[in-house]
């Protein structure tokens, strides 16, 4: 059942002006090992390789504990690989950088600052002059509708609209890529489907490059233009899986038989996952 | 429809909210009970007042030295003692706390030595405090330095360390350098558990004023009731204690104001 990974070349996506560079590769990851501790430790990754396309929703699921977090927290450079190597835009990975912007399980909006300059934070940090920070936080207030609440802390908000924070707070600084770490994973099921909603919206708009990491493989089939699943730890890619769903998608998208196939056959890839872990 | 819940119910429910007018009640009711108790142990005699003086007693020794102002005198000095020893420790153990917290680098050779010395007795120290700083109100300050800044460094080495390792991270992926992170990170998000650290230890502090007060004095709270002792005036003993009681008080109420101020957004 295992499928060779290889680059996805966008010719999937039924965009109108792909231009070259629109076609290459973003991150690619290769041959990525991960083990705890000494030669004897735990391995967790075990030679992954993948690569994400400029501007392609790239989605890994996994059975809980395969390492797929652990893959992240190493794109992002918090963390370091065993062996292997990590390139975003062609760089090497050694630590981490603003142009690997990250959304987090946990909340991690800085609980000190106001809406607005959380989402300030990393163009301030760039040192961009304050009419052009305002702007950046304006723009990305509106996007994800939270521009009544721009003087709110963080502590006032509700658990969906402190992580459509965290998202514009990390698109705010324009990174290359954007790493999410199952945002939407403490959220309950209903504002779940709207934050895939508003990912969605924000992703189609801006266009971005994003690895986003789900055990939901519903969420992975609505946003994603590819699936890789996962093998139990140690975490290997298993399989590629391409979704041909047009785009834009609307939620009632998990109904159709197209999405039901895709969705079967990444249960089965599971649960053979979850058998032999049993 | 439940039933309403009766008025004990809500106060024997483990931490259930009650009335703020039954809070104030109660705490009014707490110091009638101790005064009353007070009053009834002095006036009625049951201890003699050479022991135990009445109320009206000590309200008249606090009113003859608030006219003569050696009370303020003798507060000022005292306030100043502990305030100035307080500042310095917390000046040094804010910022060494951090890195300790922060970096185990810093940790590793400190938090050793400063566990040996914070169970060290104060009190043993003030003859060698005398010999090295002689008598004046340095020697005081540093007893009560010594008394709070191990302290103070170990708990605020804490709140440090017990910061959010993904809102350090987050940081990262937004740009923060490594050596950016504890000013800009971990400071802030530990401020309001430094603030509350403070707090807490300028109540030590307060404590320590008695054993600083103890040898080398000429004045302060402490010192009058050490004098007080030896002629048994136990209304001026009475006093100097309410006096430090209630100055430990304000400062108590200052720090929760500042940390309400400065940190409006934590719980």
């Amino acid at each position: 059942m295992t499928e060779t990974v290889k680059a996805n070349n966008l010719d999937g996506m039924a965009s109108a002006n792909v231009d070259a560079r629109a076609a290459g590769t973003t991150m690619a990851i290769e041959d990525v090992t991960l083990r705890y501790g000494d030669a004897n430790g735990v391995l967790a990754l075990d030679d992954v390789s993948l690569k994400v396309a400029k501007n392609e929703f790239c989605v890994i699921v996994g059975p809980s504990g395969c390492g797929k977090s652990s893959l992240l927290y190493l794109a992002a450079g918090l963390n370091d690989a065993t062996s292997g190597s990590i390139k975003v835009d062609g760089r090497e990975v050694i630590e981490p950088g603003p142009d690997r912007g990250m959304v987090f399980q946990s909340y991690t909006l800085f609980p000190w600052l106001t809406v607005r300059a959380n989402i300030e934070y990393g163009p301030k940090r760039k040192g961009l002059p304050a009419q052009q920070r305002k702007q950046i936080v304006d723009q990305y207030l509106n996007e994800v509708g939270l521009a009544p609440f721009a003087d709110h802390y963080p502590a006032q908000l509700s658990g969906g609209m402190k992580q459509r924070v965290a998202i514009a707070r990390a698109l705010a600084n324009d990174p290359a890529v954007l790493l999410m770490d199952e945002p939407f994973g403490a959220l309950d099921s209903q504002t779940r489907g709207t934050m895939q909603k508003l990912l969605l919206r924000v992703w189609e708009r801006q266009q971005k490059t994003v690895l986003f990491v789900t055990h939901d493989i519903d969420e992975a089939l609505v946003l994603g233009d590819r699936v890789l699943v996962m093998t139990a730890r140690p975490g290997k890619i298993k399989a590629e899986i391409k979704v041909d769903i047009l785009r834009p998608r609307s939620m009632d998208v998990i109904l159709e038989p197209d999405f039901i196939a895709l969705k079967r056959r990444i249960l089965g890839l599971l649960h053979d996952e979850i058998d032999e872990v049993h | 429809m439940a039933q309403r819940r009766t008025a004990w119910t809500r106060l024997t429910t483990p931490f259930a909210n009650i009335p703020a007018s039954t809070a104030t009640a109660l705490a009014l009711a707490m110091w009638v009970v101790v005064i009353g108790g007070w009053a009834l142990l002095s006036y009625g005699r049951v201890v003699p007042n050479m022991f135990l003086p009445t109320p009206g007693t000590v309200l008249e020794t606090t009113y003859r030295m608030s006219l003569d102002g050696s009370l303020f005198y003798h507060t000022l000095t005292s306030a100043k003692v502990v305030i100035l020893g307080f500042i310095v420790s917390s000046v040094i153990a804010v910022p060494l706390g951090l890195w300790m917290g922060t970096y185990r680098a810093v940790q590793a050779p400190l938090e050793p030595l400063v566990n040996f010395i914070r169970y060290l007795p104060v009190t043993s120290f003030v003859p060698l405090f005398i010999l090295w700083i002689g008598i004046g109100i340095e020697q005081r300050i540093a007893v009560i330095f010594f008394g709070t800044f191990f302290q103070q460094l170990v708990m605020i080495s804490d709140c440090a360390r017990s910061v959010s390792r993904d809102l350090v991270n987050a940081s990262y992926t937004l740009g923060t350098k490594r050596s950016e992170a504890v000013w800009h990170v971990i400071f802030p998000a530990a401020l309001p558990a430094i603030l509350d650290t403070l707090r807490v230890t300028m109540g030590w502090a307060w404590t320590y004023l008695v054993v600083a007060e103890l040898v080398a004095a000429s004045s302060g709270l402490g010192y009058i009731s050490l004098k007080a002792m030896r002629g048994f005036q136990v209304d001026v003993i009475f006093m100097a204690i309410a006096a430090i009681g209630l100055l430990g008080l304000i400062t108590d109420t200052a720090f929760r104001i500042l940390r309400a101020r400065v940190a409006p957004w934590a719980p």
